[in-house]
């Protein structure tokens, strides 16, 4: 019987609400018992008990000083197998997750072939079969990503699917988001949109002001993004399926989301660690590195993102992990792609907003474990007895560098290059096994 | 006196010092154009590039004929930009170059930014000879230069550019230019092509033009891009030119003594009428004379003298690491 043995940590579950110190054993892959400190019982193995310190082949890990925390999931990354596998693969796309403090990621369907039908779902998982990480692939919402037909969303579901979404394109045509929005409703597969009104972004390049009439880039305005999410917020009253806005970036969004959210419509969304600590005049370098998709907004955005972080409007941080190749990102900037790593620089950058009053603690975790859960209908998110045990490590206290050239990603595309974070993943656990550990200094 | 900089990229990067320098050294240098042997040795054994990426030949002939009247040698290239598609890049392009140890490298290229990126890379002066829609400097210098040879001085000038602001790069740097020197820019156009947050460079903004003109100094016509029609930027050229362009009726509406430039190519009968073009008030080809004289100014100032030891940043690519060695 495997065992381990997590003691004297900071226990903190927003699910359970939980916060307190607790030791952890984890048996065969799950959580077998949480006590305050030597308080185990034989049967749940405590301390002294089978599955305890004292247990035959048990491991253990001291936390003392410690947060432990149910394993972070991330609602929006890209893994580029199959076809890009120059910018990333499967294995150093998980190798990062797991670094990250990430033991759950769902990988969107922009691949090559697109994840539109259930053998590339069933290769994708296939692939990820000994991942550090737990890989749920979203299909797609249109076949090829093309907007014109709805995928077999039944097959899609079988094969492993957690949702869909066509992300890096939105569903342009209405009427066949509303479809999915309905057809969805059947499997209850959330539709994640990537709300973009393409006829209003243009040829932009940037968030469009004063900063883009400076430097000279076509400037993408927040109204491509809000009447977007308008759009999709009516399509889900009207068919009651979930929607999940993705990597929300706009003060408009925020404010369209919370009413409909009052309104009792099915809505979730997501913001990323960069449009909360980023804005536009970052640009001012040309430095491809901070060109994104949805654009770096202005100040004001950044405040009601992380407002509405904090008053639960925004339900999830995802990373919107986007890894390029040099060949992508060290061109004119016109042509650069879109997209910045993120998974290994997330924890780090949301523990600095906890640490700078923006948000607490477990708002924070809470974001980045049971919302994205309960967003995509995961069980997982919450430390309980019989769960699975994904479990991540953090040292609130452990400052460290942004070094792109530590990356386990292949991608070294961040914009937080030389950045001076406090808090990081020490030891991510998935199924009960340690798949990451942070080297000491 | 030399400029202490490696590479001109931009007005904005300029101070008001700065500027001041090159315009009189490029009046030193108009001189050398009126001599019968019109070559100065002073860059001899220099090389010069000009690297276009989009088509002009005003501008290139300008830097060209610079390069030469200063004894240095200069290569044109013309490329299409095709660094978008996979294949060699603009960096490995620059890298070529630099290879080859050129002294000083003119680009222009559609996409702003592109010189910044190309003057990380070499250890060459870059000059921006116009990116994007962002900045177009010796063009705003040369416009400065006829301003105040005409009305001798900048400080108070009321100087009016009209026409497609969104995407001009001679109206940005002219706007920062004419504003660090104390003038004061106005800029007028439909708002269809006026930039958001463009009061921030410093300027005013204007939709009417007979009101932005009234007590104008200089009016700056811009050239309109006929294809924007289609991109739906105005409704027809017959209306835009009865609302934005410049013929004799509406230029009195100015003040008698106001002087009108334009950067060139002009649509004649669109954005300014020909008798507007060709009349008294029009410095038009004298901003041509001045633009060579600002040319060779750049070259002496950024290539005269021993190569200097500037600190500047360099946009390496990062380096992976091997040796990671805490993996689980």
């Amino acid at each position: 019987m495997k065992k381990l043995f997590i003691k004297n940590g900071r226990l903190l579950d927003p699910a359970t609400g939980i916060d307190g110190k607790f030791d952890i054993v984890i048996m065969d892959g799950r959580i077998a018992s949480m006590t305050p400190p030597g308080k185990g019982g034989k049967d749940t193995g405590g301390e002294g008990g089978e599955g305890g310190e004292g247990g035959k082949g048990s491991e253990v890990i001291d936390a003392k000083g410690l947060l432990v925390v149910p394993g972070l999931i991330d609602l929006h990354t890209h893994l580029r197998e199959p076809g890009f596998e120059y910018k990333e693969t499967i294995e150093s796309g998980t190798a990062a997750a797991a670094a990250g403090g990430f033991t759950t990621v769902l990988c969107m369907a922009n691949t090559e072939p697109v994840n539109d039908n259930g053998s590339v779902t069933r290769l994708i998982i296939r692939k990820a079969a000994d991942a550090p990480a737990r890989v749920l692939p979203v299909g797609a919402v249109s076949q090829g990503l093309r907007g014109k037909v709805l995928t077999e969303m039944a097959e899609l579901k079988e094969a492993g699917c957690a949702a869909v979404s066509d992300d890096g394109m939105p569903v342009t045509d209405g009427g066949l988001m509303r479809r999915a929005l309905e057809y969805s409703t059947i499997f209850d597969l959330p539709v994640i949109s990537h709300a973009e009104e393409l006829s209003i972004a243009g040829e932009g390049v940037m968030n469009e002001g004063e900063v883009s009439t400076r430097l000279g880039l076509k400037g993408i305005p927040n109204a491509s993004e809000d009447s977007m999410v308008a759009r999709d917020i009516a399509l889900a009253e009207l068919t009651g399926g979930r929607l999940h806005v993705a990597h929300v970036s706009t003060r408009g969004a925020v404010e369209l989301i919370r009413a409909a959210k009052k309104r009792g419509v099915a809505v979730t969304a997501e913001a990323t660690p960069h449009h909360l600590t980023l804005d536009h005049g970052a640009l001012k370098g040309y430095d491809t590195n901070f060109k994104m998709s949805p654009p770096l907004r202005v100040p004001e955005d950044v405040e009601a993102l992380r407002k509405g972080v904090a008053d639960g409007t925004i339900d999830c941080i995802a990373t919107d992990h986007a890894p390029h190749s040099s060949v992508e990102k060290d061109v004119e900037f016109d042509a650069a792609a879109n997209g910045v790593v993120g998974l290994e620089t997330a924890l780090g950058l949301v523990l600095k907003l906890v640490d700078g009053g923006v948000l607490e603690l477990a708002t924070a975790i809470r974001a980045m474990t049971s919302n994205p859960a309960r967003a995509m209908g995961l069980d997982a998110g919450s430390l309980k007895v019989g769960s699975p045990a994904d479990v991540t490590i953090v040292d609130l206290g452990l400052k460290w560098t942004v070094e792109p050239s530590k990356f386990r990603s292949k991608g070294k595309n961040t914009p937080f290059t030389g950045w001076k974070l406090k808090g990081a993943a020490v030891k991510t656990i998935l199924n009960g096994k340690v798949v990451y550990s942070r080297a000491k200094k | 006196m030399k400029l202490e900089k490696k590479d001109l990229l931009g007005i904005e990067e300029l101070t008001k010092e700065e500027i001041e320098l090159i315009l009189s050294t490029a009046e030193s240098f108009k001189e050398v154009s009126e001599r019968d042997i019109k070559k100065v040795p002073t860059l001899r054994g220099k090389t010069v590039i000009n690297l276009f990426y989009e088509p002009s030949t005003r501008t290139r002939t300008s830097f060209e004929i610079a390069a030469k009247r200063m004894s240095a040698d200069a290569i044109n290239i013309s490329v299409a930009a095709s660094s978008v598609k996979k294949g060699e890049t603009l960096k490995d392009t620059a890298l070529n170059l630099e290879a080859m140890r050129p002294d000083c490298i003119v680009i222009r290229h559609p996409v702003a930014g592109t010189p910044a990126m190309l003057a990380g890379y070499l250890d060459s002066a870059v000059i921006n000879a116009g990116d994007g829609a962002h900045e177009h400097p010796s063009q705003a210098l040369l416009d400065i230069l006829t301003v105040r040879e005409k009305l001798g001085r900048i400080e108070g000038v009321k100087l009016v550019i009209a026409g497609d602001i969104l995407h001009s790069r001679v109206a940005r740097s002219n706007i920062i230019g004419f504003t660090k020197l104390g003038a004061e820019v106005r800029v007028c156009s439909p708002p269809t092509m006026m930039p958001p947050g463009i009061e921030a460079l410093g300027c005013k903004a204007f939709t009417d033009m007979d009101e932005a003109i009234k007590d104008a100094d200089v009016i700056m016509m811009l050239r309109i891009q006929l294809e924007r029609q289609k991109s739906a930027f105005f409704p027809s050229v017959r209306e835009y030119s009865r609302l934005y362009g410049l013929n004799a009726t509406r230029l009195k509406k100015a003040p008698k003594d106001v002087i009108i430039l334009h950067p060139g190519p002009m649509n004649r009968g669109v954005e300014i009428s020909p008798e507007v073009a060709d009349g008294p008030w029009s410095l038009i080809l004298d901003q041509v004379t001045n633009g060579l004289a600002v040319r060779m100014a750049l070259f002496y100032l950024l290539l005269g003298g021993p190569k200097p030891n500037y600190p500047r940043e360099r946009r390496k690519p990062d380096r992976v690491s091997f040796d990671e060695g805490d993996a689980a």
